[in-house]
């Protein structure tokens, strides 16, 4: 790379070029020895993104069909099988009507009465959904999708949207034509002043500017918003986010008067129990400790296989390979974690439970 | 991903969706008129003032750490904070999300001191777990979106970006979705929760423009810039390519004088000052110079700021003016009347604090803070002023002014504005209401 040093002794037209693009460019070292050319492969295997103009869409097709069948046996278990589901994941689908396919603007994000935002009604640009499914679905095996299964579920998401028919296949080269029929393709503005710089429009000043005024000026404060008495504890006893000593303590919200003498509890160990696998692993994303939620219970499952004498083998099975049928319709996944783990959370569940 | 950006817990979506159908879609203001959780009378009591009898019995009678031998050198190779300090940690607000993955933990800012955030204090943003990497394998890729914007694509090991020419700088982070769940209505008890998802640190790293030169970048035709992690989300960004010309932007390996935590990108990060905490790409593998913005998950989908209308705000970045009175604050009790020291923490996306002014009256009348040195830009500072409470109520409020001239605003300035429901890039004036029992609560005003 040139620096400008070297063109100072050229002349002032060379000069005047420098000062023009020195904003950017900088005098570098010689950085011998650091860093290496990229190989071609290695950007293949890095290089994913695909922007909203297709650039990096990969060649290929899926159909509304494939995707349902990837849906139902990967994704379907956190964001239910027609993408409504709220239970781990704000919904994916619905919120949208025919009449936005023509306006490109979701009308409902305007009803006050409406107040869940589904991805389908944000999304502006149908590369979003494509690279973000590629790059980061399933949950917990991101990046393990085909090419098609990634066209498969895009296609099929917009088929719950109303976007594309039943018979659809989507590829690279209709992408462009579909993109004219996403719901809110015309819902974004970038006509504001938080983005700094020139580069998309914006606005030069900023929209809000609040008052300079030292005395006497606003009217007599009235307190419009607090707190309801029913969530004083909702996050727990304030007094045990507070400091000991000091100007102030933390208000006791949980009934009981600590005194301010009181030691500490003591620290706990950061012991790996069971459950705190289970949180690591998001296994308690879809099942509670006594609670169903997308599948059984564990203490259910526990009730169930206890007493089985190959329940060990049985459980670890189950939780590496997934499921489906036992519990219910929505099956479980396969669980992709290290074994040591999958035999203490199969063993916890399976004759631990009194622990 | 369900939170912080969207804030209404399931079973509050189907209370709304009912009370909507019901027409009294203002419920949940009338609900919060109805009864109110603040008005318990503490039963918190200071240390003691009164001397009995002869004196102080921690005086009189000394104690074991007086009369007895303590512990040796390097008893903990790395130390821990004072178990008397149990209480100050980050926390998750109960309902917020239903995957502690994809989730948020806030900073305790009501128990912090100066400008620096304790890097295990630190909050945490993940969006699909986070991870302790190997730096021995982690690779940092720079490419171009097509082959002429950057002229020689690199890879680089972490002993390569650690032999360049670093720089250390204190900035602060903050999530677009602070003080998120605030924009309708009172949601949250105490700083922690309305202001927690801010943190400040002394990073350290190499400028982006510096490896960007170094791989031959186009300036003139590569005018935005993707940053791509190496975890699960593989979280990409679309940043102001401004800030990496300037300088500012950096790739950073270094927080505190020590190596990023692994919950905050270990080995490495972008450091993105005055943009909200997602730019700030973790477990940085890949930067890629082009000539188009990307439209990433969370910038279209995630991020944007809705309008009165249904129109979003794409590309939003800049944390614009803000503070924050952290002591006192809500869910604390003051212990006694007579003196305090109103203290809190100032920050702009945009510059340098410029000033802060305190009102204990709900905005009708403002002193000026002082403003504790360093003053820095993009960067927390912190703000004291004196104050005598008697005893009555008080509304105590900051409002900031950074050096662009800009002024934080009230609710109601921001609200006419921008409505209830964007989520994102509330900076609004904070009110804490000091009740006569000396008790605090987060309220807002009309």
């Amino acid at each position: 790379m040139f620096s400008c040093r070297d063109f100072v002794f050229v002349g002032a037209a060379a000069l005047a070029i420098c000062a023009a693009s020195a904003q950017a460019a900088s005098d570098l070292p010689d950085f011998a020895g650091i860093g290496r050319p990229a190989t071609p492969k290695e950007v293949a295997a890095w290089d994913i993104d695909v922007r909203p103009d297709f650039k990096g869409l990969p060649v290929g097709s899926g159909s509304v069909a494939r995707g349902q069948t990837v849906w139902e046996d990967k994704c379907a278990s956190c964001h239910g099988v027609f993408g409504d589901s709220n239970e781990v994941f704000n919904p994916v689908v619905g919120g949208t009507t025919k009449d936005d396919l023509n306006t490109g603007h979701v009308a409902r994000l305007d009803d006050r009465g409406y107040p869940g935002r589904t991805t389908l009604m944000k999304v502006s640009t149908v590369s979003t959904l494509w690279d973000y499914i590629n790059r980061a679905m399933p949950w917990t095996q991101p990046k393990s999708l085909t090419v098609e299964e990634v066209y498969g579920v895009t296609a099929y998401l917009l088929n719950l949207g109303g976007v594309v028919p039943d018979d659809f296949v989507l590829s690279n080269g209709n992408m462009a034509e579909v993109q004219k029929r996403v719901p809110n393709r015309n819902g974004m503005t970038t006509q504001h002043a938080l983005w700094p710089g020139k580069e998309l429009g914006g606005a030069a000043r900023p929209d809000l500017q609040g008052s300079r005024c030292m005395t006497n000026c606003a009217a007599q404060p009235r307190v419009a918003s607090m707190l309801p008495d029913f969530a004083r504890n909702a996050h727990g006893n304030l007094a045990e986010q507070n400091r000991l000593v000091g100007a102030q303590r933390g208000a006791n919200t949980a009934g009981t008067a600590p005194t301010a003498a009181a030691e500490p509890a003591a620290v706990k160990p950061a012991a790996v129990s069971a459950i705190a696998l289970l949180q690591q692993h998001s296994c308690t994303a879809c099942h509670g400790i006594d609670s169903q939620i997308v599948g059984p219970s564990f203490k259910a499952v526990s009730d169930k296989y206890a007493g089985q004498g190959d329940a060990l083998v049985y459980l670890s099975g189950k939780i590496r390979t997934g499921g489906s049928g036992v519990w219910g319709a929505i099956p479980m996944p396969a669980q992709n974690l290290p074994e040591a783990d999958l035999k203490a959370i199969a063993q916890w569940i399976a004759g631990r439970w009194a622990n | 991903m369900k939170a912080p950006e969207n804030f209404l817990a399931h079973d509050d979506v189907r209370t709304v969706w009912a009370e909507a159908r019901d027409g009294r879609r203002d419920f949940l203001r009338q609900a919060f008129a109805s009864a109110a959780a603040c008005l318990a009378v503490p039963a918190v009591l200071a240390q003691g003032l009164a001397v009995p009898g002869e004196g102080d019995p921690n005086i009189l009678q000394l104690p074991a750490h007086s009369t007895g031998l303590g512990q040796g050198v390097a008893t903990e190779g790395y130390g821990k904070p004072s178990r008397y300090e149990a209480n100050v940690q980050r926390r998750q607000s109960p309902g917020l999300t239903q995957t502690r993955q994809a989730s948020v933990s806030f900073a305790p800012l009501q128990s912090l001191f100066g400008i620096v955030t304790p890097s295990g204090l630190h909050f945490e943003r993940h969006h699909q777990g986070w991870w302790d990497v190997d730096p021995t394998t982690h690779r940092l890729m720079v490419n171009g979106s097509d082959p002429a914007i950057v002229k020689t694509p690199k890879v680089f090991t972490m002993d390569d970006i650690m032999r360049l020419p670093s720089v250390s700088r204190f900035h602060f982070i903050e999530c677009g979705a602070n003080t998120g769940m605030e924009w309708g209505n009172v949601a949250v008890p105490t700083c922690q929760y309305t202001h927690g998802m801010l943190s400040c640190s002394e990073f350290t790293g190499v400028p982006l423009r510096t490896l960007l030169d170094f791989c031959g970048a186009d300036w003139k035709r590569g005018r935005f810039v993707l940053a791509e992690g190496a975890d699960g989300s593989s979280m990409t960004r679309t940043i102001p390519i401004s800030l990496i010309e300037s300088g500012e932007v950096l790739v950073a390996y270094g927080q505190n004088g020590e190596m990023l935590r692994p919950e905050h990108g270990y080995p490495l990060r972008l450091v993105v000052p005055g943009v909200q905490g997602v730019s700030w790409v973790k477990y940085l593998r890949r930067i890629e110079l082009g000539d188009q913005p990307y439209g990433t998950k969370d910038e279209t989908i995630h991020y944007v700021d809705l309008l009165p209308g249904g129109q979003h705000r794409q590309y939003s970045s800049t944390q614009e003016v803000k503070s924050v009175v952290t002591t006192p604050s809500g869910g604390q009790v003051l212990l006694e009347k007579g003196f305090h020291n109103i203290s809190g923490l100032a920050w702009s996306g945009r510059g340098k604090i410029r000033r802060v002014d305190v009102s204990v009256d709900g905005g009708r009348n403002w002193r000026e803070a002082r403003l504790e040195s360093p003053v820095l830009s993009k960067c927390l500072t912190r703000f004291n002023l004196d104050w005598v409470w008697k005893g009555d109520a008080a509304l105590v409020q900051s409002r900031a002014t950074d050096d662009t001239g800009q002024v934080q605003a009230t609710y109601g300035q921001m609200r006419a504005v921008r409505g209830t429901r964007s989520i994102y890039h509330n900076n609004s004036i904070q009110t804490w209401w000091v009740q006569e029992s000396g008790e605090v609560c987060n309220v807002q005003l009309s």
